[in-house]
């Protein structure tokens, strides 16, 4: 239960032009764990994310990477879904890609569209999709191929209250059949103490830890856990972490 | 609102079209110097088969140079998305093509595909302009793909003609079909040209019914071979838009 599945160890990342944007920054992650990264905007997170991913390698430190290319998903902050592409389409794209005969692959969409509840869309357009139902057709994309490693940048952030709540749920009772590591990065405190296990609180740019935040609560959350002390505490301590580490940059 | 909108422009051109007619019977003017709406209308009809046998001849070297322009944009316009060097290569003789006035190349390309073919100088010439609108929609689009959409492609390993087939090209194609549309309008305006430019009759385009008119001052004819013109061009361009929007609408799934 404790092989990593991925890790950043003293990575730090520089855009000519812009500077640093992250690190010195560390991240372990064991197989199974849900961890959030919570910090404000341009703090390196998405950065962390596609290190996280093999999608850019950092300017100095390294990343261990147990998953491999077919075993990383990433969810991006809109759908992005392909608007010619019916969901089915979509959601079977990574595995044509990556040679799995059409056939099964849309076999295996459809199933996952089921899986996120749109089981009765599997033949629309995105365009067709209100904004909740297309993150749902992204989330499934991302399942299709049984990730070990599932990356989350900031997936709710466009939906509204309820919406973001009952894909938060669903999410949730989707990880517990599988079991992937899951990052998802958030602006949203009180999300980030309902999903994960662990809290990590980034400091403004350039994107450092300031800390993180156990949440020892089982996974799926108990229905009333946002109502209960331990949940309160938590996201006070991290809202405080946060408002410090903002506060020291400025 | 609706029928107001539709029936401005027609009064507009009625109440135009009898002033006119008012004007021309009223001062005399002579026919070779303005001709009053009837006689246009009596030299559209006596000379209908010839105009749409030339507004076809016109129509038809037009479409021919569209589809060999498109050939050749969508060909360099592939290579260009792929390779920096190439744009860099490209790019200053594309615009120095596009730039460059077609009347000023026409004389030219006249000489050159030879005084006894002026159907293949014509077609040239409205390739060359119809060239530039599909060549940079086709760069543009083929390069403005979703950028996490490539990052995904990046992710799943995609092979370089799978990203290319997969999310590049059905990326591209409303810029494609609105460069296509922007090169219909702009092909029979070169096909016209060179006809002026060659200045022959072995085309007997809708150019040659308004330079012949003209030469023997008879500008009812001239009036009338200006109208074939501007209809076709017209139907043209609402062929072309009626396929942007089916294209579209296609593309975005609604």
């Amino acid at each position: 239960m404790t092989d990593v599945v991925a890790a950043l160890l003293a990575v730090e990342v520089d855009y000519p032009g812009r500077g640093k944007a992250l690190g010195p920054f560390d991240l372990a992650l064991v197989s199974g764990e849900i961890v959030a990264l919570v910090g404000p905007s341009g703090c390196g997170k998405s950065t962390a994310l596609r290190l996280l991913a093999g999608l850019e390698g950092p300017t100095r430190g390294t990343v261990r990477r147990a998953a491999g290319r077919g075993e990383t998903s990433v969810v991006f902050q809109s759908p992005t879904l392909a608007p010619w592409l019916s969901a089915t389409a979509n959601v079977a794209l990574p595995l044509e890609l990556a040679g799995v005969a059409k056939a099964e692959a849309r076999a295996r969409a459809v199933e996952a569209l089921a899986r996120v509840g749109l089981g009765a869309a599997v033949n629309a357009r995105p365009a067709q999709l209100s904004g909740g139902m297309a993150m749902r057709a992204s989330l499934a994309r991302a399942l299709v191929t049984s990730p070990r490693l599932l990356l989350l940048d900031e997936p709710f952030a466009a939906l509204d209250e309820i919406t973001r709540r009952a894909l938060a749920d669903d999410l949730l009772a989707i990880w517990r059949e599988a079991r992937p590591a899951i990052v998802f990065v958030t602006h949203n405190v009180e999300e980030a103490v309902y999903m994960a296990g662990r809290v990590i609180v980034m400091t403004p740019g350039p994107g450092r830890s300031a800390g993180e935040t156990r949440v020892e609560a089982p996974t799926p959350r108990p229905s009333g856990f946002r109502t209960t002390a331990l949940f309160r505490d938590a996201a006070e301590a991290i809202s405080d972490r946060l408002a410090a580490a903002t506060r020291a940059a400025a | 609102m609706n029928r107001l909108s539709f029936l401005a422009p027609v009064a507009l051109i009625g109440a135009l079209l009898l002033i006119w007619q008012g004007a021309c019977s009223i001062l005399h003017t002579p026919e070779y110097l303005l001709p009053a709406p009837t006689a246009i209308v009596l030299a559209l009809i006596l000379n209908a088969p010839i105009l749409a046998l030339s507004a076809w001849r016109t129509l038809a070297m037009a479409l021919e140079a569209l589809v060999a322009a498109s050939v050749f944009a969508a060909v360099l316009a592939l290579l260009v998305s792929l390779s920096r060097t190439l744009d860099r290569a490209i790019r200053p003789l594309a615009v120095a093509l596009q730039v460059t006035p077609v009347v000023a190349i026409a004389p030219l390309v006249v000489i050159w595909a030879g005084v006894d073919h002026p159907d293949r100088a014509i077609v040239a010439l409205a390739a060359i302009v119809a060239f530039f609108p599909i060549f940079s929609g086709a760069v543009r689009g083929l390069t403005s793909a979703d950028l996490d959409l490539e990052r995904l492609f990046d992710l799943y390993g995609a092979r370089p003609w799978q990203r290319l087939l997969r999310l590049r090209l059905p990326s591209a194609l409303p810029f494609i079909v609105e460069g296509a549309k922007v090169a219909s309008g702009l092909a029979i305006i070169g096909a016209v040209v060179a006809e002026f430019v060659a200045g022959s009759g072995g085309a007997e385009g809708l150019a040659w019914r308004i330079l012949e008119a003209g030469n023997r001052l008879r500008t009812a004819e001239m009036f009338a071979a200006i109208l074939t013109l501007a209809l076709m061009a017209a139907v043209v361009h609402l062929c072309f838009q009626a396929l942007e929007k089916r294209a579209l609408a296609w593309w975005r799934g609604r």
